[in-house]
């Protein structure tokens, strides 16, 4: 039933875009930090603390327990339903995006465990497309919470996502009503929704399924809004205060619950599962016959 | 009459309104008859304003979508409901003026009728913020659509909206939070609900009141994921592609229709709205009364299973294992 290791390993290797090299900089630093020191730490700068985009799968792989995942809808591709074209047309793009990266799209959909604990779980590739939610994105974070609706579990979605993908016009704006109206009947179920937000999370994702976790939690220092920065200065014609969009801001003014750094992400997620865990659900699978990873999976050969 | 704004391609269609006006003019004043050479003028204003109306594109549509005299929610409720009563504030924060909201009642049927609200003069196109609601102005209108689910009314929506606010403030309040609730409630919101756009449908901001049953346009409305500029400045990096963008979006009601986005396209009169408001707003009560006797007889469930469906099956793509 789980996916075979080796597969998945092989996948989150394709799936980094890092260029290969034995040192990397921080991009907000500009520290020159060991890559398996920056990989061990879990892409969070050493020095500044900067979280660091990281891929779908390895977002997964530090989430879940050692080889538990499962991948759902892997298969399902977009096509160009508008014929839409700017400088490149978009079925270029798509091919671009494919060829490099190990996703069909923009999210990584399927079910694991968090120490023993079965959760559906989806998380956003930025690096396809910036993220941004087309028909597939939709699509699949539906069925995830069909499939959970079905089989009675908590969700999670690690956002990460500029917002709906323009070259599928009206399509994807329709998105945002699809989740959104998916999350309404979720919540009928005894289950959470955790969602997660990391740098950055704007536009329709935000102004969808990822402002309506029960729980929202947010990484550090991540842009998260409805409007991007850029557009609202040139809007109001001011200088944005300082914080502006940084999570820190969203929490002190009421819009997310709880602060979390990505090495203490697990512990929170696991936490969660267990205070919302109805009384008479016992482990999905029992503490022995599980072991979590604590570093990465790409050092892994 | 209101002081003619005209569009670029409205230009050669003004110059002759002009010229017959001064026929006329003479005609009443002078000795000369000039009758047949009215007819004929009248005759050739008609031709041209078909012939320009058939055949705009979605730059040109884009333009009479945002035309400053086209008819906006308070001046179709002017013309369209025997009753109507505003009603204000979200009980949280405040109210906004972009978003309108009321009991109204229309062909003898009560209705919870909102849209936004943009304005005519500077300083009501200020005090309406362009039509960009703040977070508040999308919790009234939620407010107000629980008010009409507890009391059993249908809900009808008017969109025209560039989109949501992007301001400061906006974003502190939760301009996200707001629209993504609007959403999730709207898609399960025990009573019919019938959308109109009758300008601007822009992005979250629009469907932010636009999850309904029955999504009908105005024949010379837009609806889109983002702005014509807004897209060709982020994929052209060049805002001044706007033109292109809008072709490439598909933003029309007839695209749209033609998608399986809307149920209904409402035909304008000739010359789009702004020409003839009694005329637009006839076509647009008809549509809503007839709306609302489809939709009233059918059970709430069903028309909740509908709406659901409707939703669930909207996207493209591919998927092999099928």
């Amino acid at each position: 039933m789980l996916k075979k290791e080796t597969g998945h390993t092989e996948k989150v290797e394709k799936a980094r875009k890092v260029p290969e090299g034995l040192w990397v900089k921080c991009n907000n630093c500009g520290e020159i930090i060991y890559r398996k020191e920056m990989e061990r730490n879990l892409y969070v700068c050493l020095k500044c603390n900067h979280h660091h985009r990281i891929n779908a799968y390895n977002r997964i792989s530090i989430t879940l327990d050692e080889g538990t995942f499962r991948e759902y809808d892997a298969e399902i591709e977009p096509v160009d339903p508008l014929g839409f074209k700017d400088i490149k047309g978009y079925k270029e793009k798509i091919n671009e995006s494919q060829k490099v990266l190990s996703v069909k799209d923009a999210v990584v959909c399927g079910e694991g465990l968090i120490n023993g604990k079965k959760v559906m779980i989806c998380a956003f590739e930025f690096a396809f497309m910036g993220g941004s939610m087309g028909s597939v994105v939709g699509e699949k974070i539906t069925r995830l919470f069909e499939r959970a609706l079905k089989g009675r579990r908590p969700v999670m979605i690690f956002s990460c996502s500029g917002g709906a993908r323009m070259q599928e016009g009206i399509f994807s704006l329709m998105q945002m009503a699809k989740t959104s109206a998916v999350i309404a009947k979720f919540k009928d179920s005894e289950r959470p929704f955790i969602s997660v937000l990391t740098d950055p999370t704007t536009g329709g994702v935000s102004a969808s399924f990822a402002m309506l976790g029960d729980v929202i939690i947010a990484e550090p220092r991540a842009l998260i809004g409805f409007a991007g920065p850029r557009v609202i200065e040139q809007t109001i014609r001011q200088n944005l205060p300082d914080n502006f969009q940084k999570s820190e801001y969203l929490l002190e003014h009421g819009m997310i619950d709880l602060i979390v750094e990505r090495k203490n992400m697990r512990e929170i997620l696991s936490r969660l599962l267990d205070l919302f865990k109805p009384d008479h659900i016992k482990r999905d699978i029992e503490p022995a016959t599980y072991r979590h990873r604590t570093t990465d999976a790409s050092q892994k050969k | 009459m209101a002081v003619h704004q005209s569009l670029e391609f409205e230009r050669s269609l003004v110059e002759l309104e002009a010229k017959l006006l001064e026929l006329k003019h003479s005609h009443t004043k002078g000795k000369v008859d000039l009758k047949t050479d009215i007819k004929k003028l009248e005759k050739k204003l008609q031709d041209l304003k078909k012939k320009i109306y058939s055949g705009l594109d979605p730059w040109e549509i884009t333009q009479i979508a945002r035309h400053p005299n086209r008819p906006y929610t308070l001046d179709y409720v002017q013309l369209i409901c025997e009753d109507f009563i505003e009603l204000h504030g979200d009980r949280k924060y405040g109210d906004d003026p972009a978003i309108v909201g009321g009991l109204a009642s229309i062909g003898g049927r009560s209705i919870m009728l909102i849209g936004h609200q943009k304005g005519r003069a500077t300083k009501e196109k200020i005090f309406r913020n362009f039509g960009m609601p703040n977070p508040e102005g999308y919790r009234k209108a939620l407010r107000l659509m629980y008010m009409a689910e507890r009391l059993k009314k249908p809900i009808v929506t008017f969109i025209d909206t560039p989109g949501a606010f992007p301001g400061i403030g906006a974003e502190e309040r939760g301009q996200s939070e707001a629209i993504a609730e609007n959403l999730t409630v709207m898609s399960r919101l025990k009573v019919p609900i019938i959308s109109i756009i009758i300008g601007e449908g822009g992005s979250g901001g629009a469907l932010a009141i636009g999850v309904a049953d029955k999504i009908m346009m105005m024949e010379y409305s837009i609806y889109s994921v983002i702005s014509p500029e807004g897209c060709a400045a982020i994929l052209w990096k060049d805002g001044t592609k706007a033109e292109i963008a809008a072709k490439e979006l598909k933003i029309g009601a007839k695209e749209l229709l033609k998608l399986g986005i809307i149920e209904k396209v409402i035909k304008e009169p000739l010359g789009a709205a702004h020409c003839s408001l009694e005329k637009a707003a006839r076509s647009v009560k008809e549509a809503i009364l007839v709306s609302l006797d489809e939709l009233m007889p059918i059970s709430i469930e069903m028309i909740l299973e509908a709406r659901y469906k409707k939703y669930r099956e909207i996207g493209i793509f591919y998927n092999p294992s099928i």
